[in-house]
């Protein structure tokens, strides 16, 4: 009979860890940390690095009611890791929003000007293009989390010590 | 380091040795395989690999086009990546081999090695073996000189242009177009977002099922590009057995595990002593360090994200120095 394989995914309800052994070197040059454990305790969307390149990161992003408007300075990606979004999408009527030395995106005040552009609804696994030019919104009615690519902005937070591992696993 | 080689050899032997395989040669490196294991020589040594070890390391340097920074198909044998050129080495990354003074490198434009690279793989290749697949998914390499197999050798290399699925970009899997569910993900959902496009907004509101897409990719430890955010690139790949290189970094990379679990052995990258072992569970991220190499084992079929930065700057300022080794400092 054939195996039946079970493919497991993480959540915020249940995930588990793996971590660092030390045989020579320092854990912290892994910065190894866990998306769910990161969205667990933190604020609904907060934008929380968990990897950095030079001037690129992903943030663990927990979704939970409804986000304020942001428009990005190049296109950006979001993945739900866990649960549903819907992911509202307004073109934005002055792009001028968004400074010319921008990474990123910038929090909007309010809703921005401009046409409505669609609404995706996305389950885990679901990536979808968050396009420069145009604003977007979270909404969540449970919580849940996003993987988002990107660079780094004025609103992303970087608390390595908090969230990664720092010492060897045994 | 000698100079860089650009003149195209006569590409291998025109006559296949007893077992059926041609000869090839590159610079002072030879390349010779039997029924069991393919034969490396240069001017002060000689190394033996599993042939279908060696076409699994050949087959990922191929198509990633010598991929960034070390491809060490073993201990001992390998490339490393100057993006124009190509070193071709032996015992250059072990200590052992360095201090017996037994080491070798030669620097190939990438044109002439890549050209000899294919040649090989494509004689050595037999009909049944896929070197991209699983070992529980394809045939034997071993044994006399048995066809080809060209197709699974030269695969359509998946590179998205902003992200797949989007308009004019590289297509979604399905069953009608070859891609069916793997045998490892027969219980990921194949389910899409709900898109919901006002007239006009068609071409940029776009959104895919990633995990389903990853499901139904039919080759093992091979980074595709899924989204493009300027030089940060999205490379997921589905792992199963062993990772055929140890790849040594040539800048920080990152590991995302979306699915299952990968067990990853992380040396240094430059004598190959023993540094740390990393356990990826879902949801895990952990960063390479620029100075180190590795080597991954997945015990079932697993998704992985790589997370690559593509600047073309970064190999400089990392050999430097101006660059830490680590990503952040904390």
């Amino acid at each position: 009979m054939a195996q039946q394989h079970r493919t497991r995914f993480g959540s915020l309800a249940h995930y588990e860890k793996g971590g660092v052994e030390v045989i020579n070197d320092d854990a912290r040059n892994y910065v190894f940390s866990n998306i769910f454990e990161v969205a667990s305790k933190s604020k609904p969307y907060e934008k929380v690095a968990v990897g950095k390149n030079i001037e690129y990161v992903i943030e663990a992003i927990r979704t939970e009611g409804t986000s304020g408007w942001r428009a990005p300075a190049q296109d950006e990606f979001a993945l739900v890791m866990d649960g549903e979004v819907e992911i509202r999408l307004l073109k934005l009527e002055n792009p001028g929003v968004v400074p010319a030395a921008t990474r990123g995106s910038v929090g909007l005040a309010g809703t921005p000007a401009g046409r409505t552009m669609g609404v995706v609804r996305a389950r885990r696994g679901h990536m979808t293009l968050l396009p420069v030019g145009a604003a977007y919104q979270f909404h969540a009615a449970q919580p849940g989390v996003l993987l988002l690519q990107t660079l780094a902005g004025a609103d992303t937070v970087e608390r390595w010590a908090d969230i990664c591992q720092t010492t060897s696993r045994r | 380091m000698s100079q860089t080689t650009a003149t195209l050899p006569e590409i291998g032997s025109i006559e296949p040795n007893q077992h059926g395989y041609r000869t090839f040669t590159l610079g002072s490196f030879g390349f010779s395989r039997d029924e069991y294991f393919a034969h490396v020589v240069w001017p002060k040594g000689r190394h033996m690999l599993p042939v279908d070890a060696f076409l699994r390391a050949l087959q990922r340097d191929i198509a990633w086009g010598f991929f960034y920074g070390i491809v060490n198909f073993d201990a001992v044998v390998g490339t490393v990546n100057h993006y124009g050129s190509v070193d071709l080495f032996a015992g250059r990354f072990n200590a052992h081999y360095r201090k017996a003074g037994v080491d070798h490198s030669e620097r190939f434009t990438t044109p002439l090695i890549q050209r000899v690279f294919e040649a090989i793989l494509d004689d050595w290749t037999n009909a049944g073996f896929d070197p991209f697949a699983s070992p529980a998914e394809t045939g034997l390499a071993f044994g006399p000189k048995n066809g080809s197999n060209k197709e699974a050798i030269t695969r359509h290399r998946v590179t998205a242009k902003r992200m797949i699925g989007a308009p004019g970009d590289e297509p979604l899997r399905t069953d009608d177009n070859g891609f069916p569910v793997n045998r490892h993900f027969r219980d990921v959902p194949q389910d899409t977002p709900e898109v919901r496009a006002e007239p006009g907004f068609e071409d940029e509101v776009v959104s895919f099922n990633l995990f389903a897409y990853l499901s139904r990719s039919d080759v093992t430890w091979n980074p595709s590009i899924v989204s493009v955010c300027n030089a940060s690139l999205y490379c997921p790949t589905t792992e199963e057995y062993i990772l055929p290189v140890i790849h040594g970094n040539d800048r920080v990379e990152w590991f995302v595990q979306l699915s299952d679990e990968i067990h990853w052995e992380v040396e240094d990258r430059d004598t190959g002593a023993v540094r740390a072992r990393v356990t990826m569970k879902a949801g895990d991220v952990a960063a390479m360090p620029a100075d180190i190499r590795h080597r991954g084992f997945s015990p079932k079929r697993s998704m992985l994200l790589v997370w690559e930065n593509a600047s073309p700057e970064l190999p400089a300022l990392y050999a430097s120095g101006k660059m830490p080794p680590t990503p952040v400092q904390f």
